[in-house]
């Protein structure tokens, strides 16, 4: 078992986590044609927007009701219902994402009375769904953030779907996407997911939205991702796939709304990891074929094939990783998936630095994990081989005269944030490819 | 300097700012004291502002009272760049906590002071307020006095909390700080008949070294750079400077004003970009603090460097005359970016106004000509409608628009803060230049324009008469 510290310091030097708020704002970006909305002074707004599209160098649509000290004082209700109706106007959303921020949420605004008060103001708002999270800059980390507007996402009410468009003929699949998923690992996971006959309804996701694409027409909103009359099939799901250990909430919430089955993978790295989705893929669409439950599973050939070739890519790198002493500072999730892929390679983890609690922390293959930031890293790293975090660590790395591999948010110096796919088959050997040629650079 | 109602309502109403000096009215133009608009507002808070100004001090460090959002989101993305230290580049808050909400994060702060204090041991540190420690009233002021006199260090209080205003009140309360708590606490080695401060240049992409140069070659000595590479031991003696150039920035204008106030100092304003502006620059200071023989250097120099430029611009001109851009950016740079433009031969057939003064729309104006648009209000989509209509070649913004651009299909220059190419002086205008011809002419707009042969329908297949 993982111990568990804390940094006792009362400075944070070097941050690695980013704020929940963001976390939320990028979880609503999973949405088509959604605004999300910061209820929050401008500032905040900006920074995140300024992040993201350095990330994934794309235009994002990202709100704020500006708060100012004044308003602040005197509570929200009149920035929020302002900013609502100036985005209707403006942007013509089909789903607006309000979260709130340290600000308002210091203050104390009744969110819900507001949103209240604002509906029974607006009838001719009634088509447009609100999800509203609570994201407090000062309780965790984007990964929080990320996790509490997917649950919002699936706890909100949509209204039934016009028409009967429940015979499709595929059946359905809720695939919750955590935090650790970039935009390319959702692309890899729908087409997987499709290949068993099965159809995903993939919340949040990122793959149609900031993956990198040109549209035709310029956008005030998100141009992809779910789309509200998805968002009313919720219901259809077979199962919910919950991927990362973040999104048990989530899944959890699924099942009491609508008794939907689900299963938590907390990761899709590794040979053995993807077996399981592919063998739990094989089992829900056996079911869907088969009435009396006659198990016929059946994982397509490209997998297989895929499969072997992963085999051969991790007999071709083990030369390069075995006995590596790796460093990682990463956000739970992340930090799980990676670390294990590493550790079944043969490689050690030297150590983890992370960002916010979560139960996951206590398996980590390692005997500590400090929740810190990359002073700590900086500390404890030297000795390693081998550095994993965002952009942010490389002068610590090249300080430490350390190789860097970047990955989590925020990505500044590389390109490729938006389709860049390191889950499944193909994404494990991508990832060890990367590392083993990191040390083959080396000469190691 | 405790933030109070009266002082942010002075800031506001910055005499030296001609935002406020609107002909034949009393009071203050709306660009300064606007409010942001729920729903619509795009820009950063007075924390973002302060920090703009204030970072690129390189051997302070920068420490932030606030919840993980203000330093978390934004540490280590600055542009500016340092010739020595690299403190500036560290991220340090103090992340507070639900308890510190609850029970006030003043000891939090002092304790986080002393732990920079010892590990690090920086010639300062500037504290930033930020809306949530402001709400729950945390007094910075006294940490940052006691801190000061316990540690024998300055501990520099900047209260700019997001919530009072946009960034270019932000920059101006960064100003105050180090108004009150800077400038005048230290003297320079020795001084001479022809130092100056530059103030409101960040260094931005190393664009202060374009420029340093020059100054050297004429004879002008630079004592203060506020705060572009600045050390903080040099923005301590800047009231020793004869003369304060204030480059491309209304924001600092309270420091030039207040300078001139307290230590006699006369201020002018300035621009580095493009030959005209830079030519101006360098005569004007010479005129303002120069005998005959500095102002004659000057003319040599500019003899020697315009020259020089003419040769090496001359292709670039070639290749980039009558080209057209839209423009958008803010306040004074709008008129400096066209002046440099011009200077290459190309057009700015539409530009920006909204952060500018009076002063800068009569300039722009006359720069854009009679059948040039002057954009009062702009978002993406507005900026994409006026290049459709312009039949603009392209687009040269700040970096949040470069996606706008691009998306559209359209050629991109950064010419704000994050960008990685100097602009400045006369080799800046060469790298211009440069970025314009690779932006305009190159190859991949074709590509990127070009339906699928599949979309083209009326071609027809060009194997028709090879296939059985
Ligand atoms: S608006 Fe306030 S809380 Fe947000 S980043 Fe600026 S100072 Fe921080």
């Amino acid at each position: 078992m993982t111990t568990i510290t804390r940094n006792k310091k009362s400075v944070a030097v070097n941050p690695l986590k980013q704020s929940p708020p963001l976390g939320a704002a990028l979880a609503f970006l999973g949405l088509k044609g959604i605004v999300p909305l910061f209820h929050g002074s401008q500032g905040c707004t900006a920074f995140a927007k300024v992040l993201l599209v350095r990330h994934f160098r794309e235009a994002i649509p990202l709100a704020t009701t500006a708060m100012t000290e004044v308003t602040t004082i005197l509570g929200g209700e009149e920035n929020i219902e302002q900013a609502i109706l100036t985005l209707v106007e403006s942007a013509k959303p089909d789903l607006i994402g309000l979260l709130t921020t340290g600000l308002t949420e210091t203050r104390g605004d009744d969110m819900d009375a507001i949103l209240k008060s604002i509906r029974q103001r607006h009838p001719e708002l009634d088509y447009l769904p609100i999800i509203f999270v609570s994201t407090p800059d000062y309780k965790g980390a984007l990964q929080d953030g990320y996790a509490a507007a997917v649950n919002s996402i699936v706890a909100t009410d949509y209204g039934t779907p016009v028409g009967a468009i429940r015979e499709s003929p595929l059946q359905q699949v809720t695939i919750l996407a955590g935090s650790l998923l970039s935009p390319g690992d959702v692309e890899e996971i729908k087409e997987i997911v499709e290949a068993f006959g099965l159809n995903p309804l993939v919340i949040p996701d990122l793959s149609g939205s900031v993956d990198g694409h040109l549209d035709d027409d310029y956008n005030s909103k998100t141009p992809g991702g779910t789309s509200l009359s998805q968002l009313q099939q919720l219901e259809r799901s077979l199962f919910t796939i919950a991927i990362g250990e973040s999104m048990r909430l989530g899944a959890e919430t699924l099942k009491q709304k609508f008794g939907t089955n689900y299963q938590i993978l907390p990761r899709l790295t590794g040979l053995g990891a993807v077996d399981k989705f592919l063998w739990l893929l094989a089992q829900i669409s056996s079911y869907k074929t088969n009435d009396n439950w006659q198990f016929l599973p059946q994982i397509p050939e490209k997998y297989q094939r895929q499969r072997r070739q992963l085999q051969d890519a991790i007999l071709d790198t083990h030369f390069y990783l075995g006995g590596k002493k790796v460093s990682l500072a990463l956000e739970p999730d992340l930090l799980y998936q990676t670390s294990w892929l590493l550790k079944e390679m043969g490689a050690e983890v030297h150590t983890g630095v992370t960002t916010t609690k979560s139960p996951i922390l206590k398996e980590l293959p390692c005997d500590k994990v400090t929740i810190g930031d990359l002073e700590d890293l900086e500390d404890i790293a030297p000795g390693s081989d081998l550095i994993i975090t965002n952009s942010q660590g490389k002068s610590l790395a090249d300080k430490l005269h350390i190789p860097l591999y970047r990955m989590g948010y925020p990505i500044y110096d590389r390109l490729g944030n938006g389709s860049r796919c390191l889950v499944g088959y193909r994404g494990t050997m991508q990832f060890l490819f990367d590392i083993g040629n990191i040390f083959i650079e080396l000469g190691h | 300097m405790k933030l109070t109602k009266g002082k942010i309502a002075d800031l506001l109403n910055e005499p030296g700012c001609e935002h406020n000096h609107k002909k034949g009215q009393q009071g203050k133009n709306k660009a300064c004291t606007q409010q942001a608009k729920p729903g619509a507002a795009q820009g950063g808070c007075a924390f973002d502002g302060a920090s703009i100004a204030l970072v690129p001090i390189t051997d302070a460090a920068h420490l932030v009272h606030g919840p993980i959002a203000c330093a978390g989101n934004s540490w280590g993305s600055r542009g500016s760049l340092s010739s020595d230290a690299t403190t500036y580049k560290m991220g340090f808050t103090t992340d507070i906590s639900e308890n510190d909400i609850i029970f006030g994060g003043e000891k939090r702060l002092y304790k986080g002071i002393s732990q920079i204090i010892k590990r690090y041991d920086p010639p300062a540190i500037f504290v930033y307020s930020t809306c949530v420690t402001a709400l729950i009233g945390d007094d910075l002021d006294a940490v940052c006095e006691a801190a000061t006199k316990k540690f024998e260090t300055p501990i520099i209080p900047v209260n700019s909390p997001g919530f009072v205003g946009s960034k270019n009140l932000g920059n101006r309360l960064a100003g105050e700080s180090l108004l009150d708590y800077v400038v005048g606490t230290a003297e320079p080695e020795y001084t001479t008949p022809y130092d100056i401060n530059l103030i409101g240049e960040y260094n931005v992409a190393g664009e202060v070294w374009s420029v340093l140069p020059l100054f050297e070659k004429v004879g002008i000595r630079v004592l203060s750079k506020i705060t572009g590479d600045a050390t903080f031991e040099e923005i301590r003696y800047a009231h020793r400077a004869k003369l304060n150039v204030m480059i491309c920035s209304k924001a600092l204008i309270n420091m030039g004003r207040k300078m001139e106030e307290r230590y006699g100092i006369p201020y002018i304003e300035e621009s580095f970009y493009g030959v005209e502006d830079m030519n101006r620059c360098l005569r004007n200071i010479a005129q303002k603090i120069g005998d005959e023989a500095l102002q004659q250097r000057v003319e040599t120099v500019i003899a020697e460097e315009t020259a020089k430029l003419d040769i090496a611009l001359a292709p670039y001109r070639a290749r980039l005359k009558d080209k057209k851009m839209v423009l958008y950016t803010g306040g004074v740079k709008s008129w400096s970016v066209m002046s440099a433009a011009q200077d290459l031969g190309m057009k700015v057939v539409a530009t920006s106004t909204k952060k500018s003064t009076e002063e800068d729309k009569a300039k722009i104006k006359k720069l854009l000509g009679k059948d040039g648009i002057a954009l009062a209000k702009g978002n993406a989509k507005e900026i994409l409608r006026v290049i459709a209509k312009t039949k603009a070649d392209m687009l040269v913004a700040g970096g949040r628009n470069q996606y706008t651009a691009l998306k559209a299909r359209i050629p991109f220059l950064d010419i704000n803060q994050e960008r990685h190419t100097p602009y400045a002086g006369y080799v800046g205008l060469i790298e211009m230049a440069k970025e314009f011809d690779r932006a305009l002419h190159s190859p991949i707009w074709q590509q990127v324009r070009q339906p699928a042969p599949w979309e083209k329908v009326a071609s027809s297949p060009a194997l028709k008469d090879s296939l059985p």
